[in-house]
């Protein structure tokens, strides 16, 4: 099983472009319709539990607003996989 | 010390380096040549940054980016290339970073030609660019005084972190005198606390001309005036010859005035009582001395080569209390001092009345030439 | 949409990314999608990367990024419209040991200063410029710039551009590379994931060439502009792909040799 990731969006940031959305290979991102952010946009939002960390999302974000993690596999798991 | 014979370009280029200029950029124009060609053997020699720039705009762009680091920078040019450096000495300005600027003036406007002329003027207090701000400009009327001016200029350049021009016409710039060269000043080296240059150890800094709420541009363009108050309050220059006793003031800066100093001489050895007021800061400009001079004299004859730019402002700071006469040459053309002299008689045997337009005579006169 | 939270996951996590320290917290002005932000977190990471923060000295332009200065950490000047080269070398002539990038857009570089982009790459100043090539005038509203394309429409092409009146679009990478004092000029483009890493790599060399004294270095970067195109910002990186690459091959036109035994 693949280490799962997670996202954190900051939301003073984040001006809802869709582009993380876009460029997701695991789609579990979407834009968060029921937020607002300060600027007065929707922000994206981890919408899904397959999330990877692979870090497309960050690379395209014009906003610097994602931080990304990613489980750290303990080395008994790493080898069984 | 020992006189040195130099040549007023060279002798500038030489009185920058031993004030600790840093870094000259430059582009050739006549007639200034000289001094780009004296700091590109010299700055080398001296471990610091020259560059002939590949126009006057880069140039002034180049002395843009040196300010902000806070070195002594300079360049030198002529009004033409005053011309093309008006926005990067605007945005110098608009930054409040320090620069001197030498301007050897020629005939204009246009190409016009290489000759000596004072056609700058104008373009040179108001700091060419666009924007309120407000430039110091010191001219000299011999090459000690332009080498003595130069010291000066950097000093008044960081104290108001302004644009300070030395306007020397083609005159200064070309004529070969005998110079006291001031000795070789330590270079500064504590950088100022506005200046960038890597934000080690401290927070960034940021040096712009941009200021897009209009409250916050209105403090900056307050600032920059006080400062200038300052300097209006401070930094006024102007040399007296012959005043003590004069019904009769002739007032003229750089070459102008120093042709007219021997016509004054000329006239006092036949029994006029003339003076000789010389500005050398024309910005800031000495409204108040001329203002009490106009309060006790006869007349005033003003000389320039132009068209009576500084009249205007001599006339604005008499508040008509004194009848001025104007005399001009224009084109390249400097005055003889017995033109000048001419000129003092015929205002001590006939007056100007005080409606006299002083322009639309000296015109009329110069169409009988 | 309805947004179902999802679990955090339950073992330790690393940080696999954050926002570079050479930026700073200021959300920017730029519209949402517009590929700036992403150039300026990429110059952001390699400033990190390489430790040439504090003795980094940024230059913005005239134009979009104008601003530019307010979002790197790191010490910044504004210059005119076009004369950024100018200043950076005024900067890097009395500073050698500083690490001068400037930051322009097309308008800025490639039009009205397109002397001085020249010639700081003739003399082959010590300096890194990332150019921003998005084919429109942002700033001023969507108008033509030098590196429009054929056809294209903007709001003083209304025809579109027509090259037998409006002259046809200039190719900055390829030029610059014709000069000697030139020690790298790439294009990359920022339309996708895959791009977006080899421009980071570009920018790393452009960098690295300053640093190492091997001299002038350009990244010319392919990017968007939805507003002023008038598109979604997927669309706008699709147009890039589509319509802006065609036309500006991607690809490294000059590479000294010193740069291409790096590994980056």
């Amino acid at each position: 099983m693949p280490a799962k990731g997670w996202v954190e969006i900051d939301e003073a940031l984040c001006k809802g472009c869709e582009l993380c959305v876009a460029y997701c290979p695991v789609s579990v991102l979407a834009l968060d319709t029921n937020r607002l952010t300060p600027q007065g946009y929707h922000p994206a939002a981890l919408v899904e539990d397959a999330c990877t960390g692979c870090n497309v999302c960050a690379v395209v974000c014009p906003e610097a607003a994602i931080t990304v993690y990613r489980e750290v596999i303990p080395r008994r798991h790493a080898t069984t996989v | 010390m020992t006189r040195e014979l130099l040549k007023g370009n060279v002798a500038m280029a030489e009185a920058a380096i031993r004030a600790g200029v840093d870094a000259y950029f430059g582009y050739p124009i006549t007639p200034q040549s000289e001094l780009l060609e004296w700091m590109s053997k010299r700055m080398p020699e001296e471990g610091r940054a020259f560059l002939q720039a590949e126009s006057e705009v880069a140039a002034i762009n180049m002395v843009y980016g040196a300010a902000c680091t806070g070195a002594r920078v300079m360049t030198s040019t002529s009004g033409p290339g005053i011309s093309l450096m008006a926005e990067g000495i605007s945005y110098i300005a608009g930054t409040e970073v320090p620069a001197v600027i030498v301007d050897v003036m020629r005939g204009g406007p246009g190409l016009g030609n290489i000759a000596p002329s004072q056609g700058d003027y104008r373009q040179v207090i108001h700091g060419a660019g666009h924007g309120d701000f407000f430039p110091l400009v010191l001219a000299p009327a011999s090459v000690q005084e332009a080498v003595d001016l130069i010291s000066e200029a950097f000093d008044l350049a960081e104290k108001y972190r302004t644009v300070v021009f030395v306007v020397a016409d083609g005159s200064i710039g070309q004529m070969m005198e005998p110079v006291t060269l001031p000795p070789m000043r330590e270079r500064k080296r504590a950088r100022p606390e506005w200046a960038v240059g890597g934000a080690k150890g401290r927070a960034p800094r940021r040096l712009t001309s941009l200021y897009l709420k209009p409250e916050v541009e209105e403090r900056v363009n307050l600032r920059i005036l006080r400062r200038w108050r300052e300097a209006e309050a401070h930094e006024v220059r102007y040399r007296g010859y012959h005043l003590d006793d004069a019904a009769y003031v002739v007032i003229g800066f750089g070459t102008a005035g120093r042709v007219a100093l021997s016509a004054v001489r000329a006239a006092r050895s036949e029994g006029i009582r003339v003076g000789l007021f010389r500005p050398v800061s024309l910005r800031p400009f000495p409204t108040q001395a001329i203002r009490q001079l106009a309060s006790q004299a006869k007349a005033f004859l003003v000389v320039e080569m132009n068209g009576g730019q500084m009249l205007e402002d001599v006339q604005a700071a008499a508040q008509g209390q004194v009848p001025i006469r104007f005399y001009g040459r224009m084109g390249g053309m400097v005055p003889f001092p017995d033109e000048v002299l001419a000129e003092i008689k015929a205002l001590a045997a006939a007056p100007p009345s005080p409606a006299d337009d002083p322009r639309g005579r000296w015109l009329a006169q110069m169409a009988q030439a | 949409m309805t947004v179902s939270a999802p679990s955090k996951p339950r073992r330790k996590l690393k940080l696999v990314y954050q926002k570079p320290e050479a930026l700073t917290d200021k959300a920017t002005h730029y519209c949402p999608g517009c590929t700036h932000g992403v150039a300026h977190r990429l110059v952001a990471e390699v400033i990190d990367e390489m430790g040439i923060r504090e003795r980094a000295i940024g230059i913005a332009p005239v134009g979009c990024a104008v601003l530019a200065y307010d979002y790197f950490e790191l010490d910044g000047v504004e210059a005119a419209h076009g004369r950024a080269p100018a200043m950076a070398t005024g900067i890097k002539r009395v500073l050698p040991d500083s690490v001068v990038f400037t930051y322009q857009g097309d308008g800025d570089l490639a039009s009205i200063g397109m002397a001085e982009i020249m010639h700081a790459a003739a003399r082959g100043e010590r300096i890194t410029v990332i150019f921003i090539n998005n084919a429109i005038y942002g700033m001023t509203g969507g108008q033509m710039a030098p590196t429009t394309l054929p056809q294209q429409v903007t709001t003083s092409s209304p025809r579109g551009r027509d090259v037998v009146t409006q002259g046809y679009p200039i190719r900055m990478a390829e030029i610059l590379a014709t000069l000697d004092g030139v020690a790298y000029s790439v294009r990359r483009s920022m339309h996708d994931p895959a791009n977006i890493r080899k421009a980071k790599k570009a920018i790393r060399l452009a960098f690295e060439a300053q640093v190492r004294g091997l001299g002038f270095a350009m990244v010319e970067l392919l990017s968007t502009c939805p507003t002023n195109w008038r598109m979604s910002p997927i669309e706008a990186m699709h147009w890039v792909r589509d319509h802006m690459v065609p036309a500006y091959p991607l690809g490294d036109y000059k590479v000294d040799a010193a740069l291409k035994k790096l590994r980056v």
